[in-house]
Parts: structure tokens; C-alpha cells; sequence
């Protein structure tokens, strides 16, 4: 069980080594995963400052903070960066990379050079995106034909970048596979294995699977535009529906990839501050698996009004109904945990409870869009906006804070100031309800989404949202700053500040280098809180 | 201020039907999972350190309970969604056809009576109508919020919608597929005529305003004009670019065009680039502007030359 006291004895931290060399050709798995953590960050904040700028110019109908043109790329920016540079590596890269071996008793992954190589690729990619920032495209970041095949924009720049990001994607999600397959320490069951593995495996399989197509898919765009092959432009005796199932195809299950990491997150951080075992273990467990499997088959609910004939919405729609299932499956489990148990409202359990109650909006408003009749009338308004960002900020940002602040202290070995940390949390639970839950009623209205002016009917909720970012924006700078101010002036950590019962609190804050001195045995799950009746075997 | 735009055809109401239930449901679902979070949150917060808290590992069960029930509703809900989508997609055999071609950034509507209107949709009371729709350049979506349909317009390929307009008003067309720099300007009205409103309409005569709209002074019939057809979505009339040269200051300017000679946008000029816009391009701009031959009458471009003057 877990002791409070500071490991006494001298060991050689992974942070301990210093200078750019030792970082840039590191192929420690937490040194990489630090690597991708302030990459995907910075791209977080730059993302999230382009939000607020576009929706300052939303706070009045009329185009008068930047032209039309302008506020297209913003959007078209903000998208991409969000969703291939921040939330689809996201924490599948960052705390995957950090946990993944800590939490199945291993030194390192399978592969430590080749994820060496994948962040490198994964750096390419964005000093690719960097280049396409000097004519940024204006196509949202769905790209669709026949628009991306022919506006004056630089599209092959900015596909390309999302083209060899993927490369990164798909390496990381081979290694994690293999890793969680072959490294894991001895006792190690896969019905021992934390959640938060179980989410990584089934991640890494979406990334392996599907990754592949959107690359294919933005080559083919390439090539339309560069070399006028036809494939989705009519003009050229192409089919730009055929564009959208290719790119759905990919971007559907990213979603998932995007999302399932922080259900497994959550996952984590209830049982440790309920000291209350997982409620349902192996219904969490696999319904990873099973959302997994559902996505790839859902994808064309994105095209209900695209064109598709009746028959194939009607197959989408039904299997939409399915996935949500193993869904709302996870949430009961979650709750359940909570009963009987003794509940401590730190800042990460604050962010983990935070995101049930914004996942569950965000699920249930899914079902909306799922049912055929009324996603006609939704398509493409402000309530997929708010939809969305329900399910990506509610969802998976919720859960990249949560994990932040839940490993902070094993991963720098300082503590933050867990005060200033609950106010933040409070500013950005108020101002991301206040921002996004108006646009619910703006969709039900007609407020169709990638609007650079508006009609004056819908000014009062629109600059609801946008006082809404300010406060969302305020916290998370708050936020910031705090985790920011513990690395350099934190407490020291201790090695288990919560009695987490999982091995990467077994060992000292932060981990040596190999991780463990040796390789532990395992005997047990890690979620062995509560007292266990005599009965029981 | 109202939840949802006013029910104005046939199809409005059923799909609002399916927007109630599965608000209901939703309703009740966040509030069960909320009120437990929140309680369980509070009554079980930790007191003391040592608290000794349950080995629960689950229960087969509530597991196999909240498994069924949501499996059952969401089968449900998917029944229902149907059956109202099935209803969107089958126009009755007595529609009458509207052709509506989107262009960046504007609609044109072709009439079986052999009308043609720009971004004004005209409609007869409870007659249903099929839209035959068709994109000229990139996707664009037709959505007309009262109606609660919506569909895209494909260049290369004809989609099509219906509905039976049943209340007689003006409402919202909206494009929601984006579709470029103009695509928050592509914006369109459909007006639902009563019966002898939309004869009278058919034969040619000015409808609704039209006695309204003659009485106008030239500058701010321009003006109307100018806001009506889309001039709007490319033109400013603050001096800023979006997609053609800003109407501001447009009046008596002179400059280059494509070809080298130099211009000077007098009642002419002016008058040639409405009609055939692509003849004397001025330097720096793209050749898309549309026709509007057979859209604007020579009244009509008198006036918006009226509105030009204004916009010193």
C-alpha cells in the first residue's frame, strides 16, 4: 500500500540530464512524452487564441474586426491546429507515452527509436504547417471538394503537413500495441491492466487503421490539385461526395482517438480520489474496444444531407444509435464508483467530474444529431458547433487537464498550487458552459456554422458566447501560469501523493530512469481500494 | 425571443415532434446523472483520512439494467428519426418542380411557369413543392430554418428536397455548406403567397411591395437592391475588398483594366459590368462575378447606380 514519505535513498531522476542534445535525441519514453506535451500545448494555446479572436469578431453581426477572407482562415486554422496538432496526438502521445510503460511495469516501449523518430516526423509536420501559415487556406478544416480543389489558397501546404503528421500518428500507435502486448511485467493480466491502458490499446489500433486512409485521401487531393487528376472536382469527372467518405472514413474514428484516451483518464482518477475499486471493470474495458469497432462504421452520419441516397442514411443513422451505447455504459460505471466512496475533491477529481457532467451533454446531444429527421434540420448549424465542443472540450480537454494536474507531481516531481488550480478549474467549467451551450439554441434557430457575418436575429446569444471565451480564455491562462509557477518554484512531490495503488506511483517522483530498479511482479489489479469482506477470494 | 424558428410547412412540425422527444429523454437522462454526481459528490465527500470505503466491484445486475433500457430508447429514437426522414425524402407525386441553382454567392430559382428569381423564392399556400437543386461551381446547402429541410447542392449531380409551405409570411434561406469568402452573404428569403397572392405573382405584376417599392427614391431602392440580390456578398460599401471592388467610392473612379486600357465607371461602365461582367475586368480582380441579365431591368440598375452615388 501506499507510503506518504519521499523516497530517501539517492537515484538518478530522468530529468536529471541537461542540455538540447540530451532532449532532442532522447529515447526515453517520458522524455519524449514531455517533447510532444509542450509541443501539443503550445499549439493548444495558439489554437485557443484564434478562437477567441474569431469569436470577438462574432460579438456583433457585422464584419468588423476582420473581413470575411480573414475570418475564414481563422476558422479554417483554428480547426486544423485543434485537431491534427493538439487533440489527435494529444494525450494518446503525451501522457501515453509517459504512462503507458510506467503503468504495465516496463523500462521503456517496445520501440524507443522509432519513437524517437515518430516525434521527429511529428515536428516536420508542423514546421510544414508553419510554411502554410504564409497563405493560409480558407477550406475549413475538412477541406472539401470541390472548393479545396480550386480556391486560390495554399491547400497542398497544409494537407501536406497533415499528411506526414499522420506518419506519426501511425508509428506511435504500432509501438503502443506492441508495447502493451509484449512488455508488459510479469502478473501483468490483461484483466490487471489500468483502464487507462485499455483505452492506449484501443487508440492505438484507430490510429494504425485508420490514419492511413486520410493520408491517402489528402495525397489524392494533392494530386488533384497539383497534377489536375479528377477524383473529386466534377469538373474533372470527379465525385466530391466521394471526398467526404474518404475523409470521414479517417476523421470519424479520430474522433474516438481523440476521446478515448481521456475516458481512460477518467477512469483513473475517480477510483484513487473515491478509494472505491473501478465500478464494472471489464464493461469499461471493452467497450473501449467496442467504440473502437463501431466507429469505423458510422462515419457517413457526418453526410446525412450530402447527397447520400436514403438507404445508406438510414444504416448510419442505426449504427450511430449503436455506438452509444458502450457509451453511456462508461458514465453509469463512472457514478457508480463514486457510491459509498470518500470522495476527494482535488483539482484533478474536479476536472474528472467535470467532464461526466460535459460528456454527458455532449453524448446526449449526439443522439440529436443521430436521428435522421433531426440532424436534417441541425446539419451544419451551431448546435454541431456546440455538439462538438462538448464532446472535444467537455470530453477530451477535460480529461487532458485532469491528467494534468492528476500526474503532475510524478511526472516533474513538484507539486502546483492546488487553490489557484480550483479557481481555474470554476472559470473554465462557467466560461466553456456559458461560451458553447447558448449555440445549442443558435442551431435549434437556423444559425448555420462558418458564418463571418450574421443575421441580427441571433446577436444576443452570439455575444453571450463570445463573453462566455473570455471567461474559458481567463481560466485557462489562470491555469497556465499555475502549472507553469510549480515547475520552477513547486513543493517537491511526494512519491504517492494520493495512495494510488497503480506502479507508476511505486516508484519515485519523478521516475528514475529505467523506471523500476527491478522489474515488479504484479498480483494484483490497481484497483484494489476498499476493504475487501473475509468472503471474498 | 422563441426556442425554435415558427412552423411554416408541413414537414416542420413532425420534425419537431422528434426534437421534443429526444429533448424529453435527454432532459431526464442529465438530470439522473447530474443529481446522483453531485449527491454522490457531497454525501460521500471524504471526512477523515481513514474513511474505509467498500470493495464494490460491481453489479450484473444494474449493468445488464443500464445496458437494456438506453438500448431499447436509442432503438427507438432511431425508429422514430426514421420514420419522419422517410416522409422528408418522398415528395408526393402532385409537387410542383423549382429548380435552384447555387453559385457563389447566390441563388437562382427556375419556375415550371418559366419565372426566374434571384435569392427570392416565390411559393403558393399548401401546394407541395419539389426543389431540384444544383450546384455551378463548389457544394453548396440549401436550409430554410421554418421549413426544418435542408440539402446539399452538388456541382455535376442534381439533389432535391420538398415541402408544403403551409403559413403565409417571408422567411430565411440560408447556404450551410460553406462555400467560400461570400458564404455568410448567401443569403435568401422564401415568401409563402396566398393563393390569389401568388396568381396575381405569376402573371407578372410586382407582389407584395411592389406598389411600395415604385414609390422608392432611386438611391434607396438601390439600396434594397443591393441587399436583396447579394450584391452584398461581394461588394462592401465601406471601402474594404471582399470579393469585387467596394461600392464606395465606385462611382466617376477611373483606373486600368486587364487589357491595359484605362476606364472610367460612369452610367456605362457601370451598367456593362452588371450585364456582362467578365468584358472589362479591372486589374486585380477575379472573373467571377454571374450575369444579371434578365434579373435586374434597366429600373433596377438605375437605381443601384443611384446608391453608388451615395457612397462617396
Amino acid at each position: 500500500m501506499a507510503n506518504h514519505t519521499i523516497a530517501t535513498n539517492v537515484y538518478v531522476s530522468f530529468l536529471d540530464k541537461k542540455g538540447f542534445l540530451s532532449w532532442f535525441l532522447t529515447t526515453d519514453h517520458k522524455r519524449i512524452g514531455i517533447l510532444y506535451l509542450i509541443s501539443i500545448s503550445l499549439f493548444f494555446l495558439i489554437a485557443g487564441t484564434i478562437a477567441l479572436l474569431m469569436r470577438f469578431e462574432l460579438l456583433t453581426p457585422a464584419s468588423d474586426f476582420v473581413s470575411p477572407h480573414t475570418y475564414n482562415v481563422l476558422f479554417t486554422l483554428h480547426g486544423s491546429l485543434m485537431v491534427f496538432f493538439f487533440i489527435v496526438p494529444g494525450l494518446a502521445a503525451s501522457f501515453g507515452n509517459f504512462l503507458i510503460p510506467l503503468m504495465i511495469g516496463a523500462p521503456d516501449v517496445s520501440f524507443p527509436k522509432l519513437n524517437l523518430a515518430s516525434y521527429w516526423i511529428y515536428l516536420l509536420g508542423t514546421i510544414i504547417m508553419l510554411f502554410a501559415l504564409l497563405q493560409p487556406a480558407d477550406t475549413g478544416w475538412t477541406f472539401y471538394t470541390p472548393y479545396s480543389a480550386n480556391t486560390d489558397a495554399d491547400v497542398i501546404l497544409i494537407t501536406l503537413g497533415v499528411f506526414v503528421l499522420g506518419f506519426s500518428s501511425i508509428l506511435t500507435g504500432l509501438n503502443f500495441i506492441v508495447t502493451i502486448h509484449k512488455m508488459r511485467a510479469p502478473g501483468m493480466t490483461w484483466h490487471r491492466l489500468p483502464l487507462f491502458i485499455w483505452a492506449s490499446y484501443a487508440t492505438a489500433i484507430l490510429q494504425l487503421l485508420a490514419t492511413p486512409v486520410v493520408g491517402i485521401t489528402l495525397l489524392l487531393l494533392i494530386a488533384e490539385r497539383s497534377l489536375g487528376v479528377g477524383f473529386f472536382d466534377p469538373a474533372k469527372g470527379g465525385d466530391p461526395v466521394l471526398f467526404q467518405n474518404f475523409f470521414w472514413f479517417y476523421s470519424h474514428p479520430a474522433v474516438y482517438i481523440m476521446i478515448i484516451p481521456a475516458m481512460g483518464v477518467i477512469s483513473e482518477i475517480i477510483p484513487v480520489f473515491s478509494r472505491k475499486p473501478i465500478f464494472g471493470y471489464k464493461a469499461i474495458a471493452y467497450s473501449s474496444l467496442g467504440i473502437a469497432f463501431i466507429s469505423f462504421l458510422v462515419w457517413a452520419h457526418h453526410m446525412f444531407t450530402s447527397g447520400i441516397s436514403e438507404v445508406a442514411a438510414t444504416i448510419f443513422s442505426f449504427l450511430t444509435f449503436l455506438v452509444a451505447i458502450p457509451t453511456a455504459i462508461k458514465v453509469f460505471n463512472w457514478i457508480a464508483t463514486l457510491y459509498k466512496g470518500s470522495i476527494e475533491l482535488h483539482s484533478a477529481m474536479l476536472y474528472a467530474l467535470g467532464f461526466i457532467f460535459l460528456f454527458t451533454i455532449g453524448g446526449l446531444t449526439g443522439v440529436f444529431l443521430g436521428a435522421l429527421a433531426a440532424d436534417i434540420h441541425l446539419h451544419d448549424t451551431y448546435f454541431i458547433v456546440a455538439h462538438m465542443h462538448y464532446v472535444m472540450i467537455g470530453g477530451t480537454v477535460m480529461g487532458f487537464f485532469g491528467a494534468l494536474h492528476f500526474w503532475y507531481p510524478k511526472w516533474f516531481g513538484k507539486m502546483f498550487n492546488e487553490s489557484v488550480a480550483k479557481l481555474a478549474w470554476f472559470l473554465i467549467f462557467v466560461g466553456f458552459n456559458v461560451t458553447f451551450f447558448p449555440q445549442f439554441f443558435l442551431g435549434v434557430q437556423g444559425m448555420p456554422r462558418r458564418y463571418a457575418t450574421y443575421p441580427e436575429e441571433f446577436q444576443s446569444l452570439m455575444s453571450l458566447s463570445t463573453y462566455g471565451s473570455w471567461i474559458l480564455g481567463l481560466g485557462i491562462l489562470i491555469m497556465t501560469v499555475n502549472l507553469l509557477k510549480g515547475l520552477f518554484s513547486g513543493e517537491k512531490a511526494p512519491q504517492n501523493p494520493y495512495g494510488s495503488l497503480s506502479l507508476e506511483w511505486q516508484v519515485p517522483s519523478p521516475p528514475p530512469l529505467e523506471n523500476f530498479e527491478e522489474i515488479p511482479h504484479v498480483t494484483d489489479w490497481s484497483y484494489g481500494y476498499g476493504k475487501k469482506k473475509e468472503v471474498d477470494a | 425571443m422563441t426556442w425554435i424558428p415558427e412552423a411554416a410547412s408541413n414537414l416542420a412540425g413532425k420534425v419537431d415532434g422528434v426534437l421534443l422527444v429526444i429533448t424529453l429523454i435527454s432532459i431526464f437522462f442529465f438530470v439522473l446523472i447530474s443529481a446522483l454526481l453531485i449527491y454522490f459528490a457531497v454525501k460521500y465527500r471524504r471526512r477523515r483520512e481513514d474513511e474505509e470505503t467498500p470493495y464494490i466491484t460491481g453489479s450484473e445486475p444494474l449493468e445488464i439494467l443500464w445496458t437494456v433500457i438506453p438500448s431499447i430508447l436509442l432503438i427507438l429514437l432511431f425508429v422514430y428519426g426514421f420514420v419522419v426522414y422517410k416522409e422528408m425524402r418522398t415528395p408526393p407525386k402532385d409537387s410542383v418542380d423549382i429548380t435552384v441553382t447555387g453559385k457563389q454567392w447566390l441563388w437562382t430559382f427556375d419556375y415550371y411557369n418559366g419565372k426566374k428569381t434571384l435569392n427570392e423564392l416565390y411559393v403558393r399556400q399548401n401546394i407541395p413543392v419539389r426543389m431540384i437543386m444544383r450546384a455551378d461551381d463548389v457544394l453548396h446547402s440549401f436550409f430554410i430554418p421554418a421549413f426544418r429541410v435542408k440539402q446539399d447542392l452538388l456541382p455535376g449531380r442534381y439533389t432535391q428536397l420538398w415541402f408544403t409551405p403551409t403559413k403565409i409570411g417571408t422567411y430565411d434561406i440560408f447556404c450551410a455548406e460553406y462555400c467560400g469568402t461570400g458564404h455568410s452573404a448567401m443569403l435568401g428569403k422564401v415568401v409563402v403567397l396566398s393563393p390569389e397572392a401568388y396568381d396575381i405573382w405569376e402573371k407578372g405584376i410586382g407582389v407584395d411591395d411592389g406598389a411600395a417599392v415604385a414609390s422608392l427614391p432611386p438611391a434607396e431602392l438601390g439600396e434594397k437592391i443591393y441587399k436583396e440580390k447579394g450584391c452584398n456578398a461581394c461588394h462592401s460599401i465601406d471601402g474594404s475588398i471582399v470579393i469585387g471592388p467596394s461600392f464606395k467610392g465606385l462611382y466617376g473612379r477611373t483606373g486600368v483594366l486587364e487589357d491595359g486600357s484605362s476606364y472610367t465607371a460612369d452610367e456605362n461602365y457601370i451598367m456593362r459590368s452588371i450585364l456582362e461582367p467578365q468584358e472589362e475586368m479591372v486589374q486585380g480582380f477575379q472573373p467571377v462575378m454571374p450575369s444579371f441579365k434578365g434579373i435586374l431591368s434597366e429600373d433596377d440598375i438605375t437605381a443601384v447606380i443611384a446608391y453608388m452615388k451615395t457612397l462617396k
